[in-house]
């Protein structure tokens, strides 16, 4: 058998590099462990960012995963506010912005991803934000004050979260999506209709099939001039139009990379002792028998744990269906698995309850649901795409048969 | 400050002081007590904080939302006394709460 490993090196400090070095400090390794992270901050949860911790209801520290304390007392290094500049594969190090050099036995790239930026006119303007970071989000607080006006470019999960709370706390919100549908990356049609409707009814003004061609404004944003030539006032514009892989240090390095750094099951690159976890890896999907990237807390968390695993020669962890969530308003949104290739979707419920379901199906199977305050679709739903379950349609959207009795005949 | 005890699935008992208005979640984070996950990080979105809340607590702690009870509705080894540990925010009436953490969150 080969030596154990003594040294892991992790390359940024977000949930997924947290949780590797979380895993294998649980896991028994007993090996140093460093976290290299270009931010200022320890690990930290993303997804509050945009929604209870932009509205002010959580402060920082309650976002990290692990309180300051714990890395010293688990003896894991953790490298903030320094940047990974260069790995060298054949050396086994990883240099940094600081002109030091870190050896590993073990490499763990978790570098994620950043926010797409637009290619188009002002571009560079001031005022023009994006939203992936603590620092991005308190930047955008001490700007958004009642009565601003806040175009929010990309109606995606993080455009629409943070136009649901720049809404409620007195922003002018307009949003901008080039698509005919919001969430139409991410969601069925039922969905985008849905919320469509529901920022409307909150006041925030949605415009779909939206071109943008320019943003105005001499050193500051004033205003975003779509293709029609309509202009719309801004004091403050919020981009999310979606996130490119941090994969730059490992193509450099020779690992082989698409959209992503490219990994198999135990999350290995091209170069077994080096993995990529999180939102930089392309990974096979267990249950979809395909490979993708997958931007989320769960691929994060599983990621972190299956590469403690492999390391410490440990039996992999049971895979999880893909799952994610959305709180907008007084809505969360719940899915699990992915929607991608269904042929079929059933709703249940009436979304005008603001309480219902979209199941997608392929080939007769569930593949995804998508639950609105509807936590039995949800959680039986995700048992249901676990098993790959095929459930009559008919009964799915029949809300006289409880979810529980559609999961114990299904996944009897 | 309120202190709260946590008792994992093979009986080891550690208690940490508690703070008014942190969850007993974010506490057993802090304090890094095995057998609380909370992979969503408190959004009531995955049910993997569950604990079950000690009797002499239960009527004090009260009884979950309509979220909450349809998450635990689905979790596994769900008992009368289940609640998500995200959920239940310290009061200083709460000193001396016991939980028990099932023996997977999953």
């Amino acid at each position: 058998m080969a030596e154990a490993p003594k040294r892991v090196v992790i390359i940024g400090a977000g949930q997924a590099g947290g949780q590797a070095a979380y895993s294998l400090r649980l896991g028994g390794f007993a090996g140093a462990i460093t976290i290299i992270g270009d931010e200022p901050q320890p690990p930290y949860q993303r997804p509050p960012l945009s929604k209870a911790y932009l509205k002010g209801e959580l402060d920082a520290e309650r976002l990290f995963l692990k309180p300051v304390e714990y890395y010293p007392e688990h003896g894991v290094e953790l490298l903030t506010g320094v940047a990974a500049t260069r790995i060298d594969l054949d050396a086994h190090t990883v240099e940094l912005s600081s002109g030091a050099a870190v050896g590993w036995d073990r490499l763990v790239i978790a570098t994620g991803s950043r926010p797409r930026r637009l290619s188009v006119e002002g571009a560079d303007l001031g005022g023009i934000l994006e939203l992936r970071t603590l620092d991005d989000v308190d930047r955008l607080k001490a700007v958004a004050h009642p009565d601003a006006r806040l175009v929010v470019v990309g109606a995606g999960y993080i455009g629409l979260e943070a136009a649901a709370v720049a809404n409620q706390l007195g922003l002018k919100v307009t949003v901008l999506e080039a698509m005919p549908q919001v969430l139409s990356r991410v969601a069925g049609p039922e969905i985008g209709q849905f919320y469509n409707r529901v920022h409307r009814a909150a006041g925030v003004d949605i415009r779909t099939g939206a071109r943008l061609a320019a943003f105005e404004g001499a050193g500051h944003v004033t205003g975003v001039r779509l293709d029609d030539g309509e202009v719309i006032p801004a004091d403050l514009v919020l981009v999310g139009v979606g996130v490119l892989p941090n994969m730059e240090l490992a193509a450099e390095a020779g690992l082989v990379c698409g959209n992503g750094i490219v990994v198999d099951g135990e999350m290995r690159t091209s170069q077994p002792d080096v993995y990529a976890i999180g939102d930089v890896a392309w990974r096979p999907l267990a249950h979809y028998g395909r490979e993708g990237r997958l931007e989320s807390v769960h691929n994060a968390i599983e990621g972190g744990k299956i590469v403690a695993a492999s390391i410490l020669g440990l039996p992999a962890p049971a895979l999880d269906v893909p799952w994610f969530w959305s709180d907008q308003y007084d809505l969360k949104l719940q899915t699990a698995g992915l929607w991608t290739g269904a042929d079929e979707r059933i709703l249940r419920g009436d979304p005008q309850s603001r309480s219902f379901a979209v199941f997608y199906l392929k080939e007769g199977r569930v593949i995804a649901v998508d639950a609105v305050n509807a936590a039995p679709e949800y959680l039986v739903g995700k048992k249901l795409v676990a098993a790959q379950a095929t459930v009559a349609p008919g009964e799915l959207a029949d809300k006289s048969i409880s979810m529980k009795d559609i999961g114990a005949r299904a996944l009897s | 400050m309120p202190k709260i005890t946590y008792i994992d699935a093979s009986g080891t008992e550690r208690t940490v002081e508690g703070k008014n208005g942190m969850t007993v979640m974010e506490t057993a984070i802090k304090h890094n007590i095995p057998g609380i996950d909370a992979d969503c990080g408190g959004a009531c979105a995955c049910a993997t904080c569950h604990v079950y809340v000690d009797g002499a607590f239960t009527e004090k702690v009260g009884k979950p939302s309509a979220m909450e009870q349809s998450m635990l509705d689905f979790a596994e080894n769900v008992k009368e006394n289940s609640r998500l540990s995200c959920q239940i925010k310290i009061r200083e009436d709460l000193d001396g709460l016991k939980v028990t953490t099932p023996e997977s969150q999953h």
